[in-house]
């Protein structure tokens, strides 16, 4: 009896600091990778939406072959991306397992979608806010980041607070090729081990930061929409 | 101030725009009328560039529109101001933010766009609502802040684009007001472009109706609705009921001499009777103008005519 109780404390003691760490290195790849990934679909959002056929200055090779690589990108299963990923990985970080060798896969899986849905939020902008800011003598470079960059910030706000949830949700896929986080102990202790608690835990966690990453991004969105 | 040679557009193989002259004089207000679909607003946009046009000349302030690369256009834009029917304010940027817009993209220092916004928002009457955001403004509230982001780069010309048509009755008057203040106080030249009559015919000076992109009127408005010819009255939608025996003679009262007891006196000096037939009032530019038919037998209509030329400087004509 006695030691049953003693191999439960140690047992939940391990536990507890094993999702502490995973917790950590999930916040981590998810975070670090959001930022990225915003940067980099930012930057693709503003050539998208320039390049346009009705942007500012068209250019339908730039467009089109954003757009079919883009789509491409989107449409690899994630944890296929990151097996083909492996080399590039291990180019940039040296190894392509573990927390910060996620971060790559995860990055270049959900840039994509960052663009298409902050040109998505651009192309929302009324167009006659656009014309109106032609009529003074807005030039191309000014409508974009006086006028559209502004309309669509909330838009982009709710962008960034989805693919942040949907980069958890990746992340925890990445854990069972290799990453680290709460997708790794899900698959190790979990899954490989038959321990249900684990799966328990890992499951309820996600849920939590899921919920925490909404709400903040919806009293964001309420905090900067007019 | 603007100057349209034999303008034509063409969209895809059609006429949007079928060889259009005009010419708009400083300090009017002049309006664009026509049903949707006219290419009264594609007009409108071809003044500031903001449409191309294919053929013909278009000069706006000693500037050939069409020759002028993008930094000249926009130079030639922030000398033309333009309000829309759907304001098209920016949702996320406060009242003031929304009028200094236009000096904040021409580069000027904050404490100039302070003094600006703060003279616009007192000229169109909403200094308590400086840091509102659009969407807590009312259609007319919105209109006049666009009126005066309009304003603020001291604009020669004023565009207006179907301004009033998404505002009630009230808010339009208040509206218009508004505009002739402006082109009165501040001299701006007003191009209205609008589908409804009572507004040409409480503003406008003169006016220019489009059908399928064609002229089919051009001129005062005094002489467009109280002498409208035949394409004018299709146009407005209005039929006379004549007698078809005698002579029918239609007056045109002038704003001078409306209010003057011209029939009457003519019945009574001449001692003959005639009949009315037809006739309407039109409160045009705030002045009461009236039109007339009067009928009468083919004997006596000779008298009438000599009367009305020697002794009345009523405007007629034999119909």
């Amino acid at each position: 009896m006695e030691q049953t109780i003693t191999s439960f404390f140690e047992k939940s003691f391990v536990m507890k600091s094993v999702l502490v760490d995973a917790v950590m290195e999930t916040l981590t790849m998810s975070l670090v990778s959001t930022f990225l990934a915003t940067f980099i679909g930012f930057m693709l959002a503003i050539v998208l939406i320039i390049t346009d056929k009705n942007g500012i200055s068209p250019n339908r090779y730039t467009y089109k072959f954003l757009d079919v690589t883009i789509n491409m990108l989107r449409s690899f299963p994630f944890i296929i991306l990151i097996i083909v990923l492996f080399p590039v990985t291990k180019f940039l970080v040296g190894k392509h397992t573990g927390t910060f060798a996620m971060i790559v896969p995860l990055t270049i899986g959900t840039a994509p979608f960052i663009a298409r849905m902050i040109e998505g939020a651009f192309k929302e902008v009324d167009k006659s806010v656009v014309e109106a800011a032609q009529s003074f003598g807005t030039n191309k470079f000014q409508i974009i980041f006086r006028v559209l960059l502004p309309e669509a910030y909330p838009s982009i706000i709710s962008a960034i607070t989805l693919s942040l949830i949907i980069i958890v949700g990746f992340s925890a896929m990445a854990g069972t090729v290799g990453g680290g986080g709460l997708g790794a102990v899900a698959m190790n202790y979990g899954y490989y081990r038959f321990d249900a608690l684990y799966i328990f835990w890992t499951v309820f966690i996600l849920i939590v930061l899921v919920q925490i990453f909404q709400s903040l991004g919806d009293i964001l969105y309420k905090i900067v929409k007019h | 101030m603007i100057e349209i040679k034999n303008l034509s557009k063409y969209f895809n193989d059609q006429k949007v725009l079928d060889d259009i002259s005009l010419h708009v004089n400083a300090g009017e207000i002049f309006a664009i009328v026509g049903h949707s679909g006219a290419g009264k607003s594609t007009l409108l946009r071809c003044i500031n560039g903001l449409e191309r046009f294919s053929d013909g000349d278009l000069m706006v302030l000693n500037k050939e529109v069409k020759t002028l690369n993008e930094r000249g256009l926009n130079e030639l834009r922030s000398q033309i101001g333009m309000i829309f029917q759907n304001f098209s304010l920016l949702n996320q940027k406060n009242v003031y933010e929304n009028i200094a817009l236009p000096m904040r993209v021409w580069g000027y220092s904050t404490e100039a766009i302070q003094k600006r916004v703060d003279e616009l928002l007192s000229l169109v009457g909403l200094e308590a609502k400086k840091f509102v955001y659009p969407k807590e403004l009312s259609g007319g509230q919105k209109q006049r802040v666009a009126i005066a982001r309009a304003l603020t780069l001291n604009p020669k010309i004023l565009l207006s684009d179907e301004a009033t048509s998404a505002l009630d009755p009230n808010t339009t008057q208040s509206i218009l007001e508004l505009l002739q203040e402006i082109n009165i106080k501040l001299g701006v030249t007003i191009i209205i472009v609008t589908h409804e009559m009572d507004v040409v015919k409480k503003v406008a000076s003169r006016a220019l109706l489009l059908e399928d992109g064609k002229v089919i009127g051009l001129g005062r408005i005094e002489d467009l609705f109280l002498r409208p010819d035949e394409t004018m009255m299709r146009f407005l939608g209005e039929d006379e009921e004549l007698p078809t025996e005698g002579v029918n003679i239609r007056l045109f009262f002038p704003h001078t001499i409306s209010y003057q007891p011209i029939v009457t006196q003519m019945a009574r000096e001449l001692d003959m009777n005639f009949t009315i037939v037809w006739g309407k009032l039109e409160k045009l530019n705030d002045h009461v103008v009236g039109s007339l038919v009067i009928n009468m037998d083919e004997q006596t209509s000779g008298r009438i005519t000599d009367y009305l030329h020697e002794k009345t400087e009523v405007i007629w004509e034999v119909l």
